[in-house]
């Protein structure tokens, strides 16, 4: 439901194929892109595509980070035996890069293109609420940066078409007429296959050719309905390092099938505090306020609920989060905050239907591990969901405290993290008629 | 683009068939006391027709248009287009909206538009000087006059938060779902909203926060604005600008949501699309911070978003800009009346019953057995008739009979009345149920009655006591055949088989077979007189029948209430609907032309 980054592989053969509609020499080269990654045929790979053997090779990891030349993460002009025997001596690697850790999986292999540093050129698109912005630098690669004064830049807006906008352009001598084609070409592929930025750095020459060398992209994965021929067999892989936990994967399951929403973040495993939080909005206010009051490093997890999802999914839901929160004891025992705004919509006693048949199932685990619940939530059909949490209250054997719109959304976070005078006043205050 | 975008008059055409929500306005509209709904007209691709909805206490009808365009011309009124179209159609019906004369103001609830479809559509709107609230959102409410589909919930919710009557906040969020959480802690620190608009999570809305603040900056009766950031974006940053360049004067509440991020990852996603700082500017805190410096009330956390709130109300309440008005209470809603039944409030006496089947169980009941336990006990139709007819479970020499009377009931070839009307019918070119039901209506006392005439007159003259002379005696006397006696071509020298099988198989299985016995007494009689006068399948069916619930241990009354209702007609109608379908796939399969009696076979006489 946002912008994602894609493979640099995805990301050049989207680009190719769409650039070969203008550009001739473009055509045929989204075939020479190979992606290595732990479960390759190689055998197969070959096979399919012969020019491995024939060609000098570029070969470097394909994990959505970058400045892999400082890091020693390129090999340039190798053979396919250099390249396989490269590749496998970092397959399933940990390395670091930056601040971020992580395994090596990923690999693309392409035509090594030989050309001299002074020969490389920048260009990137960035898109803002009104108009695209085209950067375009005659001083590419890693002297980008730190010549940004040279960066031109042009502005097409959302409305106008990329044919009536001149382009604004630096010295590149007899180059120029090229990139400039090159540079339309590239917009009308960025606006086709709903772009959100792209970043070609460096780009350089083969005889009268260009050619694009390293590439940063991400697209707008709501248009993946527009987009499937143009996107292909496209995958949004994870930012480097970042794993997904297996029941962060299988919320993540369950929010693909349904129409609802639902969300997990596991922030902190040991964490004491867990939400269960229905709303995008009110979730972040959520986590702000244990934040705000300063346990921050206590708070375990971050998710939400919303769009009225059905009795099931909210206990599945529920089962989740309280099978994370009951796994290693802290003698001082745990808190769930089942929180929420006055709904539009969604039925507050369906989805505490759900909530509450998670919450008989792990009666025993929630007692051996002193969990207190506080309950704060509206909408439609709120009175008989907060009664049904009250009565669960007298037989459950924990302590649920419940309150509805009269008490401030989140005064139930203070009263449950801070037993002091101060935040008792605060709920009082904002639960005044 | 004028301030003010809605009014107690302003009317809307819903795209998008969505009955809750054009009812839940239309209750909002009630409770403002509006004099015309503000709901004109419902946009559903593809069909059209009229919805009936409430109108208070009363009913209206809505009309259902197939295309947007044919909406828009003939209800010109309407300058407010709501589009629940999904995210695949959102973009072309928003535009067809915007670019329409009539609409001023688009809502686009739909979540998941392409960012550049949304970008498109913000560009249009603010060329063509109009207002897109969306997408990805609740919508909006006008305190007093008008609401935005399903923002602000309930009717409860509605009265709890005042918003039946204007106050003097305006107020602006991106989340549509924490706008009715607002306007809830609005209701309870000031005197009410006076307008609240949430312009959706996604990285691009038609209209930003500081649009809608620019407007109740210029709105007369708005005398503070409250808002609700989010991280990510630069949004808020101006309106930092507008409140550091005078071009916000008004007091402006605002918290900007996400400040837990710093905590958190970096890449987490948020709820909303565009909830995701890009760089430390677009961070909650440095948000919060630049607000605070340029003027801004912020809280130090939502905690306290009440209480600052309250505090600035009171600040203008003191100086006397706001004159808070008397309160007038909601009309109450009559409550629906499924609601109250659901809730245990009301009971209505029923107008039907039904003791044979129930579809409303966990699965489809006949009698009371489920429908998978008919078929694992082998029931078969004559099981099925059983339960459906005489409420039973029956034996299986009893569902036997009753099968074995389906088949050989079934046909009697082309010739007979049923038949002949069916192919008849079927040759005029009439579909199959009306063939049907013309050759159907032909069964009664002269065709196809004699099995249930044979049940009753025997049945009857056996319980009376008559000896099978005195049975045969009186019929005579009436000057009528005895039903069930007699044939054209059997006779006793040629039995009908079927008869012969009929009579074995009750013999064997049936507990007594007593008016069978009574009957073989009578054709004992009648085929002394003449050879053919045999007990005819007809007959043995309908007296076998009885035989049959009285070895089943039916009661005398339930006997009597099965053969008096008509049950061995409907089984011969059962049966013989088998026969006429038959002949009419064959009439059809044959592609036979229509039919029309040849002249020699009428005898024209007119002239007599």
């Amino acid at each position: 439901m946002a912008q994602k980054g894609i493979r640099e592989y995805d990301g050049k053969k989207i680009l190719f194929d769409g650039l070969a509609q203008y550009i001739p020499s473009f055509k045929g080269r989204s075939k020479k892109l190979a992606l290595i990654r732990p479960d390759t045929d190689l055998k197969k790979l070959l096979k399919e595509n012969r020019w491995l053997e024939k060609e000098k090779l570029v070969v470097k990891p394909d994990q959505l980070f970058g400045k892999r030349g400082k890091h020693g993460l390129i090999c340039l002009n190798a053979d396919w035996k250099m390249a396989q025997k490269w590749i496998s001596e970092r397959m399933n690697k940990t390395v670091t890069v930056g601040k971020t850790t992580g395994e090596l999986r990923d690999f693309l292999i392409e035509p090594f293109t030989p050309h001299k540093e002074d020969e490389e050129y920048y260009v990137a698109i960035r898109s803002y609420r009104e108009h695209d912005t085209i950067y375009l630098s005659d001083k590419g690669g890693i002297y980008v940066e730190e010549n940004w004064e040279r960066v031109k830049e042009t502005n097409v807006s959302v409305l106008s078409s990329i044919e009536d906008i001149n382009i604004n352009m630096p010295e590149l001598g007899e180059r120029k007429p090229a990139v400039e084609d090159f540079v339309r070409a590239l917009y009308k592929v960025y606006v086709k296959g709903h772009f959100t930025y792209l970043e070609i750095n460096p780009f350089t020459f083969s005889g009268s050719d260009i050619v694009p060398l390293d590439l940063v992209a991400k697209v707008d994965d709501t248009a993946s309905f527009l987009c499937s021929k143009i996107w292909g067999d496209i995958e949004f892989p994870s930012s480097f390092g970042q794993r997904y936990s297996k029941e962060e994967l299988f919320i993540r399951s369950l929010d693909e099938k349904t129409g609802a929403s639902l969300k997990l973040t596991i922030l902190n495993p040991d964490g004491r505090i867990w939400n269960m939080v229905a709303g995008g909005g009110a979730s972040v206010i959520y986590a702000d306020t244990v934040c705000d009051i300063g346990y921050s490093k206590e708070l375990a997890n971050y998710g939400e609920y919303s769009g009225d999802p059905s009795m099931e999914d909210t206990y599945q839901y529920a089962k989740t989060i309280l099978d994370l929160m009951t796994r290693k004891i802290d003698p001082r025992g745990k808190i769930l905050i089942i929180g929420g705004g006055i709904a539009n919509f969604t039925d507050v006693a369906k989805t505490f239907k759900g909530i509450i048949k998670a919450l008989r199932e792990y009666k025993e685990k929630l007692i051996q591990h002193k969990v207190k619940i506080f309950v704060r939530r509206g909408g439609p059909n709120y009175k008989e969901g907060l009664e049904s949490m009250r009565k669960l209250g007298e037989t459950l054997g924990v302590p649920i405290e419940v309150y509805g719109p009269e008490t401030h959304m989140t005064a139930v976070v203070s009263m449950a993290l801070k037993e002091n005078q101060n935040s008792k006043k605060m709920a009082k205050s904002g639960g005044r008629k | 683009m004028k301030a003010e975008i809605f009014s107690k008059d302003t009317i809307s055409i819903i795209y998008g068939y969505h009955v809750n929500a054009v009812q839940r306005m239309l209750d909002f509209d009630f409770a403002c006391g509006r004099e015309k709904p503000s709901v004109c007209a419902i946009v559903n691709p593809g069909s059209e027709g009229w919805h009936k909805a409430f109108f208070g206490y009363g009913e209206i009808l809505i009309p259902i248009y197939r295309d947007f365009a044919s909406a828009a011309e003939n209800h010109p009124q309407a300058d407010v287009m709501i589009n629940f179209a999904s995210f695949r159609s959102a973009f072309d019906s928003t535009m067809e909206a915007l670019n329409h004369p009539n609409i001023k103001t688009v809502a686009v609830i739909a979540e998941g538009v392409p960012e550049r479809h949304a970008r498109i559509i913000a560009a249009t709107a603010k060329k063509l000087d109009k207002m897109v609230i969306g997408p990805a959102t609740v919508g909006g409410i006008k305190a007093g006059c008008f609401k935005i589909a399903n923002t602000a919930g309930t009717y409860e919710n509605i009265v709890e938060s005042k918003l039946h009557m204007p106050g003097s906040v305006g107020f602006v969020s991106k989340s549509g779902g924490l706008s009715n959480e607002c306007y809830n802690i609005i209701a309870r620190n000031t005197d009410g909203l006076y307008e609240g608009i949430a312009i959706g999570g996604d990285a691009y809305p038609g209209s930003t926060l500081l649009d809608h603040i620019l407007r109740y900056e210029a709105i007369p009766q708005v005398k503070m604005i409250v808002a609700l950031g989010e991280i990510g974006g630069t949004e808020e940053l101006k309106i930092v600008e507008a409140l550091k360049s005078k071009k916000i004067k008004k007091p402006l509440v605002i918290w900007v949501t996400g400040t837990c991020s710093k905590m958190f990852p970096a890449g987490v996603q948020f709820g909303h699309a565009g909830a995701k700082a890009g760089s430390e500017l677009e961070t909650a805190d440095a948000k919060n911070k630049a607000l605070k410096e340029a003027g801004a009330v912020v809280p130090d956390s939502f905690d306290d978003y009440g209480l600052k709130i309250k505090e600035t109300y009171e600040k203008l309440l003191k100086k006397g800009i706001i004159k808070p008005a008397l309160n007038v209470p909601a009309p109450s809603l009559p409550m629906d009346f499924n609601q109250a039944l659901k809730e245990g409030k009301i009971r209505k006496a029923t107008t039907f019953i039904s003791t044979i089947s129930n579809e409303k169980k966990e699965e489809l009941e006949y009698r009371n057995i489920p429908i998978s336990k008919v078929i694992e006990k082998e029931m078969g139709i004559g099981g099925v008739i059983g339960l459906l007819w005489f409420k039973r479970e029956l034996p299986d020499y009893a569902r036997k009979f009753l099968e074995t009377a389906i088949i050989l009931t079934a046909d009697h070839g082309p010739a007979v009345s049923g038949a002949h009307n069916a192919i008849v019918a079927s040759r005029a070119g009439k579909d199959i149920i009306s063939s049907l039901v013309s050759g159907l209506l032909t069964i009664g006392p002269r065709f196809g009655g004699a099995i249930d005439g044979a049940a009753q007159e025997f049945k009857r003259a056996y319980e009376q006591g008559l000896s099978p002379e005195q049975f045969i005696k009186e019929m005579k006397n009436k000057g009528s055949p005895i039903p069930g006696i007699g044939h054209r071509v059997k006779s006793v020298t040629n039995p009908d088989m079927r008869v012969t099988q009929i009579k074995a198989f009750c013999k064997k299985h049936f507990k007594k077979t007593t008016l069978l016995d009574y009957a073989l007494e009578v054709e004992k009689l009648t085929t002394a007189k003449k050879g053919n006068l045999i007990l005819n399948v007809d007959g043995c069916i309908g007296i076998c029948f009885v035989d049959m619930l009285n070895s089943c241990g039916f009661p005398k009354k339930e006997i009597e209430d099965i053969v008096g209702l008509g049950c061995l007609n409907a089984l011969f109608v059962v049966a013989r609907s088998i026969g006429i379908f038959g002949h009419i796939f064959d009439q059809k399969r044959l592609k036979q032309p229509l039919y029309r009696t040849p002249y020699d076979e009428i005898a024209y006489m007119t002239d007599l």
